[in-house]
């Protein structure tokens, strides 16, 4: 499937028929039941506490619904009136909807929310729909509008599907110069259809990004951190050296059980798995 | 649209400088019962703007008697909480406007959903 983002402007996109079907298709229903409710997990509120939650591209409410049920009061904006008036049908007893451009700033006065949740829809503010509009222009306005209005001491946490790794370092870095501290959260980092991205922010200096979620223990490096403020850094990898990767028993393993959690068809491990052949055949 | 939405909405138009409070024209408004829960509106309390929220209950005709500032005693009287928790989560702005203070802008309110969508020159 292309990139929605590629076609129309959300508004546009999320019309009429695109939000009914959003709302009725169980897998999507699903999925986005499952991001709202890692996201809330993301915002470490502490049990039994209801707090005022801003929810950025609200959509059809699904996510409202994920909040309501943790017990939360919650606003939603969204760009698109269709998908809101889905949202509207759906009766929830303690969500609020606002039309809003998250691209233009957020229009709510300092220090309102105690934390925000945003599934699917940073992306959409990397697309320039009109000549007026400049992908980083937008994510700086949203960013530092979203500072001023939550709380200090308040955590958000933003799931967005990137398209390139470029994506994720602009809108990160829009994110830590807008003040925030953070970082991205990659779930299932090995897998290409469970992989989710997590922008987790917050104001304290030294915030640590909670641990992503994965198959098993060990794999790649899966949580990149930034200070506020500086630009993001990553440790250098270096080439590998020619000719002297040793390809050993416990290298195949490992290589091997990476494939298994892709899903691919892997043979099964016995006393050959990894051994050498004989010189001369 | 509740009046807690209200409480904390702004006109972010361009050249603005607070654009606080909005203004409320009521066409249509409703009430929906909702749960009492005192603990959230104790620590809304400290959030609320609270001349901005004595206002808007004043033009949505939802006040009942709210005192004219919070008081520590305030937050132990569940008689008074309630009256909050009335005008803040149970009363509904279902059609009207709102109004930015300084440039007189109307940001429509439709099926309680307000749209405070800019035009490209104010942005």
């Amino acid at each position: 499937m292309s990139r929605p983002e590629l076609q129309t402007p959300p508004e546009l996109f999320y019309n009429d028929k695109m939000s009914k079907k959003y709302n009725s298709n169980s897998r999507m229903v699903g999925i986005q039941a499952e991001i709202s409710d890692r996201c809330i997990e993301l915002l470490n509120i502490p049990p039994g506490q209801s707090y005022f939650i801003l929810d950025v591209g609200c959509g059809s409410g699904l996510s409202g619904e994920a909040l309501e049920e943790a017990g939360h009061v919650w606003l939603g904006v969204d760009i698109s009136r269709d998908m809101l008036d889905v949202a509207n049908e759906r009766e929830t007893d303690f969500g609020d909807l606002c039309q809003h451009d998250m691209g233009t700033g957020l229009p709510f006065r300092p220090a309102t929310f105690d934390g925000c949740i945003s599934v699917s829809a940073l992306q959409w503010l990397c697309y320039a729909q009109t000549s007026e509009q400049v992908a980083k222009t937008r994510l700086l306005r949203f960013f530092s509008s979203l500072y001023a209005t939550l709380k200090r001491g308040s955590r958000a946490a933003l799931q967005f599907y990137p398209d390139s790794t470029e994506q994720a370092v602009l809108i990160s870095s829009c994110a830590a110069r807008a003040g925030f501290t953070g970082g991205l959260v990659i779930d299932y980092p090995n897998s290409t259809k469970a992989k989710k991205y997590y922008l987790c922010l917050s104001f304290e200096h030294g915030y640590k990004t909670p641990a992503a979620k994965r198959a098993e223990p060990e794999g790649g490096a899966a949580a990149a951190k930034f200070d506020g403020g500086s630009r993001e850094r990553r440790g250098h990898r270096g080439k590998p050296k020619k000719g002297k990767v040793a390809k050993t028993r416990n290298w195949v393993l490992a290589k091997k059980d990476q494939q298994r959690r892709q899903g691919r068809d892997v043979r099964d491990d016995n006393k050959f798995t990894g051994r050498k052949r004989k010189d001369k055949f | 649209m509740r009046l807690i939405t209200h409480n904390m909405l702004k006109s972010n138009i361009k050249g603005v400088e607070s654009g606080y409070p909005l203004g409320i024209e009521v066409v249509k408004m409703e009430e929906q019962e909702l749960e009492f829960n005192p603990d959230f509106i104790r620590n809304m309390l400290a959030k609320l703007e609270w001349d901005a929220f004595r206002a808007a209950a004043t033009a949505l005709e939802a006040g009942g008697e709210l005192p004219e500032e919070v008081t520590e005693e305030m937050k132990g009287d569940e008689e008074v909480l309630r009256r909050v928790h009335h005008a803040l989560m149970e009363v509904h702005l279902v059609e009207g406007e709102l109004v930015c203070p300084e440039t007189g802008r109307k940001f429509p309110v439709r099926q309680g959903v307000p749209n405070m969508l800019l035009h490209e020159d104010e942005i």
